[in-house]
């Protein structure tokens, strides 16, 4: 039995795996996006808070994926649902790039052109949705571009504590022996990585001025 | 105005002051502090010490907001906007100000007239023009709230010599009809003398002197004098040594 012939026979099931692990990926990715680019643009404004926000997202980078889940997992609330655990250590994951993507894109921001702006009167408000973050767009859409992609591998992880997601074939696979089963989560998963990817790319082209 | 210190002493002990109507150039070598007391007026920098005074008000006084919407800030390559079209970095002032799209609309149109650029150049962005276009767009955006006061940051320092000399003239053309009170920042000694109705000689952040451009090319002052001579232009001096020789001549000959 080819891989093909598996997925095919088991359509639902890799349905309905390849939606979970999407969803968790989606909604990770979106409260990243709602808690990075504020604190991107906060450490713009605030110097001195640059360094402890960017290392601290920085540690959380460097734990491995499966240590960050076990220290997840004594948490109350969080640590009672595998899938909210995996969708908060996806999260603190994506943060990182998000973060430094929006702080490295607004202070890309030719100088001259913001102060052009202060200078004719605008407010900081004005300046940072008008000015900065516009010509950000595209830093910022990278951002989320490369918080998405390591999204969609680390997700596979997710199955380790029974968050379900694509990873779940690859488990299940590794303890069968059977390489169609790992090949039915792994190639799925991969192509969801290539396609967020391209997809965010086109967009990231799209967004950035010229 | 009194303008001293500022943060590393950059500017100290500066007292200045610019009367309505006239082009005040600031003339200075880079890092005389000529920017920077053209950003003390618009308080983009605020002063260590001493005060400001705008329309007799002090600048840490005003609304910073308030203060520069009255105030046109040209610097040099235009500091456009680049994801703005012509039509919305002209219409910016108003825009903030929240005048009516139509008004708007109609002085932006009015400006592209004023400062001689092709209405239809309004839907373009700024990377579609020439250098000399941006900084007519440069110029025509901080014209567009009216305010009395411009200040001009090295608005011609980066284009070529041709388009210089007719941003020039035109600049001149333009304030014979707008009459605004202009604070002109440039190093450039011709274009002072062109331009200028008063020209202030800065070093090291220090005034030098101030003079209506009459009489600056025939001061004494040291530093005006090598200025004058870098730029090859006659000074008070070459025109003594010329007399002098002339009355050599004429002992000679008797």
């Amino acid at each position: 039995m080819n891989v093909l012939q598996f997925v095919i026979q088991n359509h639902n099931e890799v349905l309905e795996l390849t939606l979970e692990h999407l969803w968790m990926v989606v909604i990770s990715t979106l409260l990243a996006v709602v808690i990075g680019i504020p604190l991107g643009i906060l450490i713009t404004r605030r110097p001195g808070w640059n360094k402890p926000v960017l290392g601290t997202a920085n540690i959380i980078q460097v734990i491995p994926s499966l240590a960050l889940f076990g220290f997840l997992l004594p948490l109350p609330w969080i640590g009672a649902s595998s899938e909210r655990l995996a969708v908060l250590a996806l999260t603190l994951y994506a943060l990182l790039p998000l973060i430094r993507n929006t702080y490295a894109g607004i202070k890309g921001v030719d100088p001259a052109v913001v102060e052009a702006g202060r200078g004719m009167g605008m407010t900081d408000r004005q300046l940072l949705l008008q000015v900065e973050l516009p010509l950000a767009l595209g830093v910022i859409i990278a951002g989320v571009r490369v918080a998405t992609v390591i999204s969609v591998g680390l997700a596979t992880i997710a199955a380790f504590i029974g968050a379900g997601g694509l990873g779940e074939y690859i488990m299940r696979g590794v303890a069968m022996v059977n390489n169609q089963v790992i090949l039915a989560g792994a190639i799925p998963a991969a192509g969801l990585a290539l396609l967020a990817d391209v997809s965010l790319g086109w967009l990231e082209r799209r967004l950035s001025p010229a | 105005m009194y303008r001293p210190a500022n943060g590393q002493e950059i500017v100290s002990g500066l007292n200045l002051e610019v009367r309505r109507g006239e082009t005040l150039v600031l003339l200075g070598r880079s890092g005389s502090g000529k920017t920077t007391t053209l950003k003390l007026i618009n308080d983009l920098v605020s002063p260590s010490s001493g005060q400001v005074l705008v329309e007799g008000r002090a600048t840490t006084e005003w609304d910073p907001i308030r203060l520069r919407r009255g105030i046109g800030y040209v610097i040099q390559d235009a500091g456009l906007f680049p994801h703005f079209t012509v039509e919305r970095n002209i219409g910016l002032v108003p825009a903030i100000e929240k005048w009516p799209a139509e008004r708007t609309r109609q002085r932006v149109l009015e400006l592209l007239q004023l400062v001689g650029l092709d209405p239809g150049l309004r839907s373009r962005f700024p990377r579609e023009l020439s250098g000399g276009q941006r900084q007519r767009v440069g110029v025509a955006r901080a014209l567009a709230a009216d305010p009395p006061i411009l200040l001009m940051d090295e608005p011609f320092g980066a284009l070529d010599p041709l388009t210089r000399a007719d941003l020039q003239r035109e600049f001149l053309a333009l304030q014979k009809r707008i009459h605004k009170t202009v604070v002109f920042v440039t190093h450039d000694l011709r274009e002072a003398m062109l331009l200028g109705t008063r020209i202030a000689l800065m070093e090291a952040g220090k005034l030098v002197t101030a003079l209506a451009t009459e009489e600056f090319v025939r001061s004494h002052d040291p530093l005006v004098k090598r200025y004058l001579e870098a730029f090859g232009a006659p000074t008070g001096n070459g025109c003594e040594v010329q007399h002098e020789r002339a009355a050599v001549r004429d002992s000679e000959s008797q």
